[in-house]
């Protein structure tokens, strides 16, 4: 578990706001490990998401080097970013992760269905991490029928359903009562030390952050601290 | 690749009934256009059928053989040796009674004073009731008798222009085949309306054998009348080529070849009818478009959420479409269905409006409609609106093809 998950080149990005530019980030260099589990945090504005996003390849820096898995990121096409999140990267966002549609069960198997998983095996895996995120029993209800905290579950579920080398999560928490949100940070913790999975959490709540290994701290788009914590909550 | 596309169909589906008054008004909107459609359509068709039926029952049948050109420029001399033979031979090959011999020819028409250029048929008196209707609409005195007497029917305007009546007599003078003059004295022994404003002003019939005689034909006969049901036309057809002989001087022409103005007429017809269609197709198809881009448009930041998850851009337009070619699916089918069932109602019971005797008696057709229920009716209307249902879907994809996935993201 030596290898680097992500790296960061002097990655900038720059938006343009009009007459004005805005610079979201600026110079950042940064290496997460395998196996890593690290809280980006910052006052809002801060270039938390706008970093995950360029982990995520939604985005693209305006200049730097990102390499996610051990691929080159930063030049890919649309078509190979797709490719690239759909094996490689879990993405849970702040709310609204899931399609309404689907009940908790095929939001899980969706990205499964996409990977080319036989039937029988994606329900298998599907009903076997809703159980491990606490639904067992809610497997077929739609996210309407859901509570806030279920749903980020659910999102949980289906980023970590197909082991991907990274889970992305901005602001996961932001949307739920205290209590929830722990339970969110401390299954999210779980897995990670269960599967190895890494994650990039943003946050800015203070106790989400006291669960994270390791916590960057974002200001104005630069890296103004990175602390390494021990694990004292497991 | 099956469960796949299974997983495209079922979002589809549920995607449509998420607004289910939404969708249900624009399956509502495709079904009563499709209906009316469905509805015009088959109202021409029949109305078309019947204009021909009753046009071709008149006096022209179903089919006609006669010598090449003759129908281009009719000369007396183009006509077609050993008829009767030829006819019989017709009638044993198509099993059909209904072939009539007829000659034509042109004669100056006098009674006492007037005298007026008129058109003669030589007729059979036997076989003409079969494939023409004007036996039949003799208002004053009767029909022709007899294949060789001495007797004319005339058209009622005609008649009223030279002021004759059943039992008055008129002069015929013209040129026969060979050139010489034909004429003679024949009387009035009936008076037909056959509603064909041209015929009524123009003709008059006489015995096919007296006609002959007249104007010098020998056995000869410019045309041979093939009657029958059209739906039969085909195999009455081959029937009839078959009598015909190799050298190919004589011709079997179908009814479009005999009443071209008949057949632009119902072209014309057409074409106008279906730039209407047209319009009415392209206003369903906005419409459906209309819904098709709010509910894309609405779903946007989900539409991010699944391109975060690696779902490509090619695969959110297949989605789309296949949301789009379900509704127009279902249209389809319930417009169909409720299209056949409108025509069917329609062809048992008859269908009519004001305005139509007028249009009736100036057709010569019937003031009330059965619409043709068949494929060509049913089918047209309902799958116009089903193409540009799916092109009109086209839009919210190309709106899509190039959505970077945070601006979705960032769409609430
Ligand atoms: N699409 C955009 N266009 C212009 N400016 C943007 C855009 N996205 C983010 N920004 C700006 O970049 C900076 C960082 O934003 P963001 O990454 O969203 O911060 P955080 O997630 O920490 O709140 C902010 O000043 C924000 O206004
Ligand atoms: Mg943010």
């Amino acid at each position: 578990m030596n290898s680097t998950a992500v790296s960061c080149r002097k990655v900038n990005k720059i938006f343009a706001q009009g007459e004005l530019a805005v610079h979201a980030l600026t110079s950042i260099d940064l290496d997460i490990a395998s196996g890593g589990f690290v809280c980006l945090s910052g006052p809002s504005g801060s270039g938390k998401t706008t970093l995950l996003n360029m982990i995520g390849g939604l985005d693209r820096p305006t200049d730097g080097e990102i390499t996610v898995a051990g691929q080159r990121i930063d030049r890919m096409s649309m078509s190979d970013l797709a490719e690239l999140r759909l094996q490689h990267i879990g993405f849970v966002f702040q709310a609204y992760n899931l399609i309404p549609v689907l009940s908790a069960r095929e939001n899980v198997e969706f990205v499964m269905q996409l990977q080319g998983v036989p039937s029988s095996e994606r329900r298998d895996r599907a009903m076997a991490i809703l159980a491990e995120v606490g639904l067992q029993g809610m497997e077929d209800r739609r996210p309407g029928e859901l509570s806030g905290g279920q749903q980020q579950r659910v999102a949980v579920a289906r980023a970590i359903v197909s082991k991907p080398a990274l889970i992305l999560a901005d602001e996961p928490t932001a949307n739920l009562d205290s209590v929830t949100a722990e339970k969110l940070m401390q299954l999210m913790r779980d897995l990670n030390s269960q599967i190895g999975t890494t994650f990039v959490i943003s946050t800015h709540d203070k106790l989400m952050m006291s669960y994270a290994k390791r916590l960057l701290k974002l200001h104005d788009g630069r890296i103004i601290d990175d602390i390494i914590q021990d694990d004292r909550q497991e | 690749m099956i469960s796949i596309s299974n997983t495209t169909a079922t979002l589809a589906w549920r995607n449509l009934w998420r607004h289910s008054r939404r969708t249900l008004l624009t399956i509502a909107a495709m079904v009563f256009a499709d209906t009316l459609l469905v509805f015009m359509l088959g109202l021409q068709f029949g109305q078309y059928r019947m204009m021909i039926d009753n046009s071709l029952r008149v006096f022209t049948g179903q089919m006609q053989v006669q010598a090449r050109g003759y129908l281009d420029e009719p000369h007396m001399f183009r006509s077609i040796p050993a008829a009767d033979k030829l006819a019989t031979s017709i009638r044993n090959n198509t099993r059909l009674d209904a072939v009539a011999v007829r000659g034509y020819g042109f004669a100056l028409v006098s009674s006492g004073a007037r005298t007026i250029g008129a058109q003669i048929s030589g007729v059979d008196p036997q076989h003409e009731p079969l494939v023409s209707s004007i036996p039949g609409l003799v208002k004053q005195g009767r029909y022709l008798q007899g294949s060789n007497s001495n007797e004319l029917v005339v058209g009622s305007t005609l008649a009223r222009n030279l002021k004759v009546s059943p039992g008055d007599e008129l002069t015929l003078l013209g040129s026969g085949r060979d050139g010489s003059i034909a004429a003679t004295v024949a009387p009035v022994v009936g008076i037909f309306e056959s509603g064909n404003r041209d015929l009524d002003r123009q003709m008059l019939s006489m015995p096919l054998d007296t006609f002959r005689e007249v104007f010098s034909m020998g056995d000869h006969a410019h045309s041979i009348i093939i009657g029958g049901e059209r739906s039969q036309a085909d195999s009455i057809a081959a029937g009839a080529r078959a009598a015909l002989p190799a050298d190919g001087e004589l011709v079997l022409l179908s009814w479009e070849k005999l009443l071209p103005g008949l057949k632009q007429a119902i072209q014309a017809d057409f074409t106008s009818a279906w730039f209407m269609y047209l319009v009415l197709i392209v206003l369903v198809a906005f419409g459906v478009l209309n819904t098709m881009l709010m509910s894309v448009l609405e779903r946007t930041h989900e539409f991010g959420i699944l391109l975060a998850l690696g779902v490509r851009h090619g695969r959110l337009g297949r989605m789309i479409i296949t949301e789009s070619a379900v509704l127009a699916a279902i249209g389809l089918l319930l417009g169909m269905l409720a299209g056949g069932m409108v025509i069917w109602y329609f062809r048992v019971h008859g269908f009519t409006y004001p305005g139509m005797e007028a249009m009736g008696e100036r057709f010569n057709i019937p003031s009330v409609l059965h619409p043709e229920v068949s494929l060509r009716s049913l089918l047209p209307g309902p799958l116009a609106v089903f193409i540009a249902t799916l092109l009109a879907s086209l839009y919210p994809i190309w709106h899509m093809r190039k959505l970077r996935p945070i601006e979705a993201l960032q769409t609430i």
